[in-house]
């Protein structure tokens, strides 16, 4: 039987070139369990490091300012113009027999169960993810992390901590103005411009209204809150390198942050719902 | 002794930093670390207070092995070592007097008047009075510098570790900055290990110079004896003349 050498049929071909995607898997999914365990290792040690009230205490307040405060317009924005479209889009298709009222009860449901909290979530992403692991990560690379250790401080409790409490905190307290938004713009833009009276659209809304759902989007937000602040921290602290390094793990903490999301979100609906 | 490294190992990589290196600096005095540039002098110093851990070896301060402790009681020691980073590493969202009093704060035993009373000795001592209200970004490296040791000494640590405290200043600040480290040796007493490339520092300020090479210590002993010394490593460098230490190994 011939044998076949590949070397002599195509002096460019080595076998290695059959193997390196495989290998490049491998290393993707190794790089995916360290990451795991690096995060869950700062996990517990934030757990740890919450009985040192005295370091994160001071700077928790500020944080809810910066966290979540300001973050309060981004969010409102997003929310508007999709309760806008929602409303516009639910009119162009209940035509016929689907009453106009139910115009209001997909908007209510659609803004307060999925759109308003994962919406705020992927914003606050990119807003707060990246502006947390750019921050830590800059700390990182100029050795400010280190002064704080050789201070005798806990990084872990001077920097992480109250980022992930505020986030935990003011996700929920956003992710509300949000809905509250998302519904107001949706039932304008039904009384505007796809006449429709206030009273139909609020029968429609009140229709499929569940307490619930309200408690189901604050569990929600309260979980994209620990996500993007404990992503960013953790990309942030990890950073490694220079300004390369600060850029690789902002976009790392923003994607990772919203896939993370993406992925809660379904998880919540098949437990929650 | 006071600061007791032994054995240390450590790679970063396929790349070997430290080779087994051993050194003992005793109570009060200046030791210089001197060495080409990524030789392991500054990975050297952030070992001691354990900001970096071996790959094997055992640093020992005050009687205490850095990586056996408890993180509190690591915290502990470290309250007794001031570090002055090679490129200051101030906090940029905080005022310089904010900066320097950072350390002071974890002490609980002081009143804000106190801590007051400290920062601005401190910062008297390296001339930046005035400077109190600025932030790290309004000053020049030299002046960050300064504020970095200020930020080292305010808690009056035992133990002082300069990584390169006068690299890049010019020649009538290095010469404040060598005053006050000899100051905090001669009149307080402080142990100090100094990172430099800068032979006419380090033979200002040092009792003893040792010289880290391709991991481990190649020389160690008082600037006489190294000024003395022929070997031609050490004398290539201190003289700044490779060629010397080239043709010995040619």
């Amino acid at each position: 039987m011939a044998r076949i050498h590949y070397g002599e049929e195509d002096p460019g071909f080595k076998l290695q070139d059959l193997t390196t995607p495989i290998r490049s898997v491998g290393h993707g999914v190794l790089a995916a369990v360290q990451s795991v365990g690096k995060g869950s290792f700062l996990a517990v040690r934030a757990v740890r490091t919450l009985k040192q009230v005295d370091i994160w205490a001071p700077r928790f307040v500020p944080l809810l300012v910066s966290i979540g405060i300001a973050s309060i317009p981004i969010a409102l924005f997003i929310l508007m113009f999709t309760g806008v479209v929602l409303a516009i889009q639910a009119s162009y298709t209940f035509t016929g027999t689907v009453p106009k009222y139910f115009v209001g009860a997909l908007v209510g449901k659609t803004v307060i169960l999925e759109l308003g909290p994962v919406l705020t979530g992927l914003a606050l992403a990119g807003r707060v993810g990246a502006s947390i692991a750019s921050e830590l990560g800059s700390m990182r690379v100029t050795e400010q992390i280190d002064a704080l250790e050789s201070l005798a401080y806990d990084p872990v409790a001077y920097l992480v901590v109250p980022r992930v409490l505020a986030g935990m905190i003011m996700f929920p307290v956003i992710t509300v103005f949000s809905l509250t938004i998302g519904v107001a713009a949706g039932w304008l833009t039904s009384m505007a411009m796809l006449d429709m009276s206030s009273a139909v659209f609020v029968k429609g809304l009140k229709l499929f209204f569940d307490p619930y759902d309200i408690q189901f989007a604050l569990i929600k937000a309260w979980s994209f809150g620990l996500v993007v602040t404990g992503v960013g921290c953790f990309y942030g602290f990890n950073t490694t390198g220079g300004a390369e390094g600060v850029g690789y793990a902002t976009t790392r903490a923003v994607v990772v942050g919203s896939m993370i999301i993406l992925v809660l979100d379904a998880f919540w609906a098949a437990t929650l719902l | 002794m006071s600061i007791e490294i032994k054995n240390l190992h450590k790679s970063f990589g396929s790349t070997k930093i430290l080779n087994g290196f051993s050194l003992d600096v005793k109570e009060g005095e200046t030791l210089s670390v001197i060495g080409h540039s990524g030789a392991g002098k500054s990975v050297t110093l952030k070992t001691i207070i354990g900001l970096m851990h071996p790959d094997e070896g055992e640093v020992w301060v005050d009687g205490k092995n850095v990586f056996q402790l408890p993180r509190e009681e690591l915290y502990e020691l470290r309250r007794q070592v001031g570090y002055v980073f090679q490129f200051a590493a101030l906090f940029d969202s905080m005022s310089i007097r904010d900066n320097v009093a950072m350390g002071l704060r974890r002490i609980k035993t002081m009143t804000e008047g106190e801590i007051q009373h400290r920062v601005s000795a401190s910062l008297y001592l390296v001339d930046l009075v005035g400077s109190e209200d600025r932030r790290p970004s309004e000053l020049s490296g030299g002046m960050k510098k300064r504020a970095g040791l200020a930020r080292a000494i305010a808690t009056q640590p035992k133990y002082l570790l300069y990584d390169e405290p006068t690299s890049g200043l010019d020649p009538v600040t290095t010469t404040t900055i060598d005053e006050l480290i000899k100051r905090m040796s001669d009149e307080l007493k402080v142990t100090g290990i100094v990172v430099t490339h800068d032979m006419t520092s380090a033979y200002r300020i040092s009792d003893r110079i040792a010289m880290l090479h391709e991991g481990s210590i190649k020389f160690v002993g008082t600037p006489d004896e190294i000024r003395a010394s022929e070997d031609p490593v050490v004398k290539g460098f201190v003289e700044g003349r490779p060629e010397i230490a080239n043709r010995a190994l040619a």
